[in-house]
């Protein structure tokens, strides 16, 4: 095609606003921490030696936990309150445009690009269509569901009476069942959103490497740049 | 008319010293302040005795066993002086004929006045032909009784949630007396357990008569009074867990130390009773205290909810049983391995096409 003869054209767009790139560094360390305390309150680590005064380990570890569900929690609370005044990008994860035609069209480029039968990506300032279903399915309604049922079982250590158990535990412990569902259903989604990180990062990275735009830096810098031009059509 | 709790009392020989003595020692096993002394005292002059209907469905009698060890007050006392339990046959005198009788007795004379507790709870498949009392299914005569009572007290977690009759897969379909289909919609108070602490079922009995209506309940119906806190909330051994001593084996040195049981299996941070500080048998000791876990028998479904010894509850339908992390750990790790073989086939495809486009 061109190469040689065309000179080279770089554009750039900028897509994340300052406050949607603090909010992804913040969650994203906020999750790491939550899956590491809560895989380890649900599975502890080997007993202290010595007497119980001298230790505050679980204490601790759950001690993060409930910290970082809290960060995570009004983090989530403040991104969607972003979504309302941010740019429209940060309405993406929110709002897929599932009734759109174009939308699955596109998705199924996506899907053939990402089963190497599609030579070409397709170049998007914001998410692609398979990107933003995945976001707004595994990690938008996975996280509200972690943020439901942990302050549920939050709450039922804060005791009744507080404002975490009236507004979460009294309502979805007895929804479950019981409690042990409650964990069951915590620890399942736990694992969503872990397959969703492992499949977010390598995405990222391998978009990165393989289509037309910036993937890893635009998340720091919030400007995508477009090695062939910007997409003359962004939107659905 | 029926006797007034404190004429009974009078007509036992107790003075009237000793009666507000026990209404002071009521008030106080309640959690209710000093000035409730002189309200207990005075219902129980005159109010009527209530009576008591006490059935008994698919059930072990774990309930009745309890009861009659309450310590604080003594069954006797609420057998005999407090309620008017006109009808339960495990403990009645009367048998066959004479027993049935009294039922149909009470509720032509106490229409709508009186308590309904059922212990057990009915099978309804089959037209409920698992559980025949005098004849006739139990659910029939649950139904009938329901339908005069004023309000119905469910008794151990049978009645309450179906316990290990109605476990997976439920053969008789047992169903707890709330989702009975058809039974009259009378008020009623779960006191779950297998079986509830017998503290916790006198003074439930006593609440109601004293103050002639349920103690504040829970969402599912359970006196927040007994119930409200988890038992992990209250455990002894709570300093262990927050220190991060558990025992690993029922045999190793943390087991002697009386370190958590968390790791073995304790259900206490999941389940809501009063075991940790009440206590069994006039509060000598519970579950934990004996070195065992609690297995969480006030919970709804606890049978079904995984082996006693594990703290993750096993999931069925995947073909395999494993817990949530045990399936979870193996999702990411296909989706590991997916992503680095689609990682390398990308680099070849990659590296075959290099220069298509120069």
């Amino acid at each position: 095609m061109s190469g040689n003869t065309e000179p080279h054209k770089e554009e750039a767009v900028y897509v994340y606003e300052a406050p949607v790139r603090i909010w992804h560094w913040v969650n994203a360390f906020a999750i790491l921490v939550l899956c590491l305390t809560g895989y380890l309150i649900g599975s502890p680590l080997p007993s202290v030696p010595g007497d119980a005064s001298g230790y505050f380990l679980m204490g601790w570890i759950r001690y993060l936990h409930f910290s970082a569900g809290y960060i995570l929690a009004f983090g989530f609370l403040f991104r969607i309150y972003w979504a309302f005044v941010g740019n429209s990008h940060a309405r993406e994860i929110f709002v897929p445009p599932v009734w759109k035609r174009k939308f699955w069209e596109e998705m199924w480029h996506e899907i053939l690009w990402y089963l190497m039968i599609a030579r070409r990506p397709l170049a998007y300032e914001g998410h692609n269509p398979l990107a933003q279903l995945v976001m707004h399915v595994a990690f938008v309604w996975a996280i509200v569901f972690l943020i439901f049922t942990g302050f549920a079982l939050y709450g039922e250590g804060a005791g009744m009476g507080t404002w975490v158990h009236t507004l979460f535990s009294s309502w979805i412990i007895p929804l479950f069942g019981q409690s042990q569902d409650v964990h069951t259903w915590h620890h399942m989604a736990m694992w969503v959103v872990i397959c969703f990180v492992i499949i977010h990062i390598y995405v990222a990275v391998r978009e990165d490497i393989m289509s037309e735009q910036s993937i890893i830096s635009s998340m720091f810098s919030g400007w995508r740049t477009f090695r062939n031009g910007r997409p003359k059509d962004h939107g659905y | 008319m029926a006797e007034t709790f404190y004429e009974v009392m009078r007509r036992q020989g107790i003075t009237r010293r000793s009666f507000l003595k026990y209404c002071s020692l009521t008030a106080a096993s309640l959690g209710l302040g000093p000035a409730f002394a002189p309200q207990i005292a005075h219902a129980m002059e005159t109010k009527p005795r209530i009576p008591v209907l006490w059935l008994h469905g698919l059930e072990c009698t774990c309930c009745s066993e309890s009861f009659i060890r309450s310590a604080h007050p003594l069954a006797k006392d609420v057998v005999l002086s407090m309620i008017s339990l006109d009808y339960d046959d495990t403990i009645m005198a009367a048998a066959g004929q004479q027993a049935e009788a009294i039922i149909e007795e009470t509720i032509a004379k106490y229409d709508g006045n009186f308590i309904l507790a059922v212990e057990g709870n009915p099978p309804l498949n089959q037209d409920g032909m698992s559980c025949i009392i005098a004849g006739k299914p139990f659910v029939d005569q649950l139904r009938h009784v329901a339908d005069h009572c004023k309000a119905i007290i469910s008794w151990g977690s049978c009645a309450s949630w179906g316990c290990v009759q109605a476990a997976r897969p439920n053969p008789t379909r047992a169903t707890p007396v709330h989702k009975v289909p058809g039974i009259a919609d009378k008020p009623i108070i779960k006191v779950p357990g297998c079986p509830p602490i017998a503290e916790v079922m006198t003074a439930v009995i006593t609440y109601i008569l004293t103050f002639d209506r349920f103690p504040e309940l829970d969402r599912q119906g359970r006196p927040k009074m007994f119930y409200s806190q988890r038992i992990h909330d209250k455990c002894y051994r709570r300093p262990h867990f927050d220190a991060g001593q558990f025992v690993e084996q029922f045999d190793d040195e943390g087991a002697r130390k009386g370190y958590c049981l968390y790791k073995v299996g304790c259900k206490g941070p999941t389940t809501y009773n009063a075991c940790s500080t009440v206590g069994w048998n006039g509060g000598l000791s519970f579950p934990i205290q004996a070195g065992h876990g609690c297995f969480g028998c006030s919970e709804d479904g606890f049978w079904d909810k995984g082996g006693f010894y594990e703290r993750l509850t096993d999931i069925h339908g995947f073909g395999v049983e494993a817990n949530a992390d045990e399936i979870g750990g193996a999702a990411a790790t296909v989706v590991g391995v997916a992503a680095a073989a689609h990682a390398a086939a990308s680099a070849v495809k990659r590296a075959l096409h290099k220069g298509d486009d120069q």
